[in-house]
């Protein structure tokens, strides 16, 4: 139509929808823990039996720590793939799913020695809180363990190239966004709730 | 440029095998036929709920009338309300959207065309499940069938001990699918308007429609998420004896209200503002005038986003709240009027000195602007408190939320209706059919929600399934019965209209309205791919530019 249209084209840059799609659905999933906090907040001490938090929680730091320092692999991981190291790629990629595997574990331990000292989801509003807030950050983790898993195997056949490295970077912010979230329900079930 | 079309090797469908055809159909992720199928869901699904809400109008036409069951009756209105606003506003909503922001960008599809498909098929499957309740509702228990519980299911009626079978479930399980599917396209639709504008169609040049629908689906985002929360809580105590809203075990009823309602009233803002979208576009072209004060709208659009989210408890007012979280949401439901107002005076002012066109699409606008007017004002009654107190839970509620979802919502759908018709199918709506539908609807409405205020205030409860004689209700639902049947008449009219159109209407060719946005470029219906050449925009009126290259708005901007 004008002169200037033919530049344009060049220099017409959008943001990446991988990136605008996986923050939507963050900001979604941040609404979902939103409701489910403000639960466990206005349920702290309404339970009208016992177990009391303070008697049966113990703060999980160890498998808290290995969850976190997962969010540091999977940046290196992505880091390595995006300047072309694979075995790099691949080792700190396994890390991260090991990390997460830790976590899911620790969680698990925690639900047993919960459910012998008789806590279970129908005892008290506790219960209903407690393994509903943490058992959906679980939820989460279990599906980007899976979306990982995936990856890593295609990425063992070497399917998973340099070019693919925003792609994985996608992953990556979904994986941090697990991680962030567990910092607030710690802070809810383990220190505020306690 | 892009407006000759290429010839693809795609049989034409009249020489296909039906089996072929629908298969196509089934497996589309093309975002003109998902819209498609959007809007026939939502009409097939308006068809039934409108069948159940004559049911309820049946039932109230006189006293002691025992047309329906109470047990049925309470069925009618759970369903009526849960259909109308899941599965008929937001997916018709969502087929337009999903038809026209890739075309208004110069887009060849949305952003991601598989997650598409699959929420319109979550929406479907949603639907259906909430249907098959009539048929497995009952369970192995023989209590009753479809839910019956209010469309906002306030506990404790929905907790095992009163709401026994399945019924509930199939409520819970198919919002919480169809809440999956909304999300989905929302974040389909953010995505499409960040990131696949075509060159030139920077923000601040996009057609208001794109730009309501990007705010919209922000607000998706974060509303419609708290009810899926809500939902699990839900099925957490029915299925696990969780005591999220057992009041016997120190849980809170009064929690799944603001759950609810932080879900329930930036809803209706989801479903207003695409609304405001269709009135945008259309309003402008039927007074061949640009739109009067665009980036105002914008900001009024989003400033609605955001104080939606603050107002929910004005809902609760009569569950007695403290005073301070009375005047706190009092407030904020004055406030929220502010920017919808600078809406209407927008449009005002773009008819202003213009030169009208009433087709029928722009006499839907008019209406819809005198009853927008009319359902806000009512709202703001209900948003004093003490009023609220005097007013809540009466038939003066419904009357006032109607004139919003019929009289504002359904009325700018029927005006999107007949202005993007043509650019659908290639056909023009029939006017004279066009115009019957419209004079009946709008006599039909005011007949049923103008009078239905009255026995509100005279404090008819809603959700009775009957009434004594002699409280001076008769009269107005009589009258409130016969205009939902010259309703049901017009709606017939205006099914018709779409049938025969289809078949027998004028061809549209690509620009009926010489109007200005870029899905006017493109043939009726637009080819599989949209655009030939992905098209450049200048201004915020592409077409007008390319049809007056002597006067560009491009000069302007």
């Amino acid at each position: 139509m004008n002169s200037v249209i033919a530049p344009m084209h060049a220099t017409w840059v959008l943001p990446y929808r991988g990136k605008v799609g996986m923050a939507c659905l963050i900001a979604a999933e941040s609404a979902i823990f939103t409701i489910f906090v403000v639960a466990y907040l206005f349920y702290v001490g309404k339970s009208l039996s016992g177990p009391t938090p303070r008697e049966v929680l113990e703060p999980p730091l160890f498998y808290s720590a290995c969850l976190l320092s997962s969010s540091l692999t999977i940046h290196l991981a992505v880091k390595s793939l995006s300047r072309g190291n694979y075995p790099r790629f691949l080792l700190l990629w396994f890390f991260t799913i090991v990390l997460g595997g830790l976590f899911l574990f620790g969680t698990a331990r925690e639900w047993h020695k919960l459910i012998a000292h008789g806590l279970k989801i129908s005892t008290n509003l506790f219960g209903t809180t407690y393994y509903s807030l943490v058992g959906l950050h679980g939820f989460h983790v279990c599906a980007g363990l899976l979306m990982l898993a995936v990856a890593l195997l295609l990425a063992f056949f070497g399917s998973i190239r340099r070019e693919h490295a925003p792609k994985a970077d996608v992953l990556a912010m979904y994986w941090h966004f697990v991680d962030a979230i567990w910092v607030v329900v710690f802070t809810v079930v383990y220190i505020v709730g306690r | 440029m892009s407006s000759e079309a290429i010839a693809i090797p795609v049989a034409g469908e009249r020489s296909q095998p039906w089996m072929q055809a629908l298969h196509e159909w089934v497996v589309t992720v093309d975002h003109k036929r998902i819209g498609i199928l959007y809007i026939a869901l939502a009409l097939f699904f308006l068809l039934i709920g409108g069948l159940e809400a004559a049911i309820i109008r049946v039932q109230l036409l006189r006293p002691h009338n025992d047309f329906v069951s109470p047990q049925v009756f309470n069925r009618m209105f759970t369903m009526h309300g849960t259909t109308m606003i899941f599965f008929v506003a937001m997916p018709i909503l969502f087929g337009f959207a999903n038809y026209f922001v890739p075309l208004m960008i110069g887009a060849r599809d949305m952003a991601f065309p598989r997650l598409n498909a699959f929420s319109f098929w979550l929406t479907a499957f949603g639907g259906t499940l909430l249907y098959f309740s009539f048929l497995g509702g009952s369970g192995l228990y023989g209590a009753g069938n479809a839910p019956d519980v209010g469309w906002w299911a306030y506990a404790p009626l929905t907790s095992r001990a009163f709401s026994p079978g399945n019924s509930s479930d199939y409520w819970t399980i198919s919002l919480l699918v169809s809440g999956f599917g909304s999300i989905g396209t929302a974040i389909n639709l953010f995505a499409t308007t960040l990131c696949m504008r075509c060159p030139g169609m920077k923000l601040s040049r996009m057609p208001l429609f794109v730009w309501l629908n990007f705010v919209m689906s922000g607000m998706v985002l974060l509303a419609i998420t708290p009810l899926s929360a809500a939902q699990i809580m839900l099925l957490t105590d029915r299925y696990l004896g969780g005591h999220f809203f057992d009041t016997q075990a120190g849980g809170s009823a009064t929690i799944w209200m603001h759950f609810f309602w932080i879900f329930g009233h930036p809803e209706v803002y989801i479903l207003i503002i695409p609304c405001f979208g269709f009135l945008s576009e259309i309003v402008p072209v039927f007074s061949r005038k640009p739109i009067f004060g665009y980036p105002v709208m914008v900001g009024a659009t989003i400033c609605i986003g955001f104080v939606s989210v603050s107002v929910w408890a004005h809902h609760m007012f009569t569950i007695g709240m403290n005073s301070y979280a009375n005047s706190f949401f009092a407030l904020t439901t004055m406030a929220i009027g502010v920017p919808t107002g600078i809406k209407i005076f927008n449009w005002i002012g773009t008819m202003w000195g213009g030169k009208l066109w009433f087709t029928t699409s722009m006499l839907f606008c008019v209406g819809f602007l005198f009853q927008f007017l009319i359902a806000g004002l009512t709202g703001i009654m209900l948003g004093t408190a003490p009023l609220d107190w005097q007013l809540g839970g009466s038939y003066f509620v419904v009357a006032h939320f109607h004139y919003v979802i019929v009289g504002g919502i359904l009325f700018a759908i029927f005006a999107a209706f007949y202005y993007w018709y043509p650019k659908m199918t290639g056909r023009m709506l029939n006017e004279t059919l066009g115009k019957i539908h419209f004079w009946l609807f709008l006599i039909g409405f005011h007949l049923t929600f103008d009078v239905m205020h009255i026995p509100g205030i005279l404090g008819m409860p809603r959700r009775i399934y009957t009434y004594e004689a002699g409280r001076g209700w008769e009269i107005w639902n009589l009258i409130s019965s016969i205009g939902a049947f010259v309703q049901a008449i017009a709606i017939l009219v205006f099914v018709l209209n779409l049938v025969i159109s289809y078949f027998r209407g004028s061809r549209a060719g690509s620009d009926p309205w010489d109007a200005w946005t870029l899905e006017w470029s493109v043939s009726s219906p637009p080819p599989a791919y949209n655009f030939l050449a992905i098209p450049t925009v200048a201004s915020r009126r592409p077409l007008w530019d390319r049809k007056h290259p002597e006067d560009p708005d491009s000069r302007y901007e």
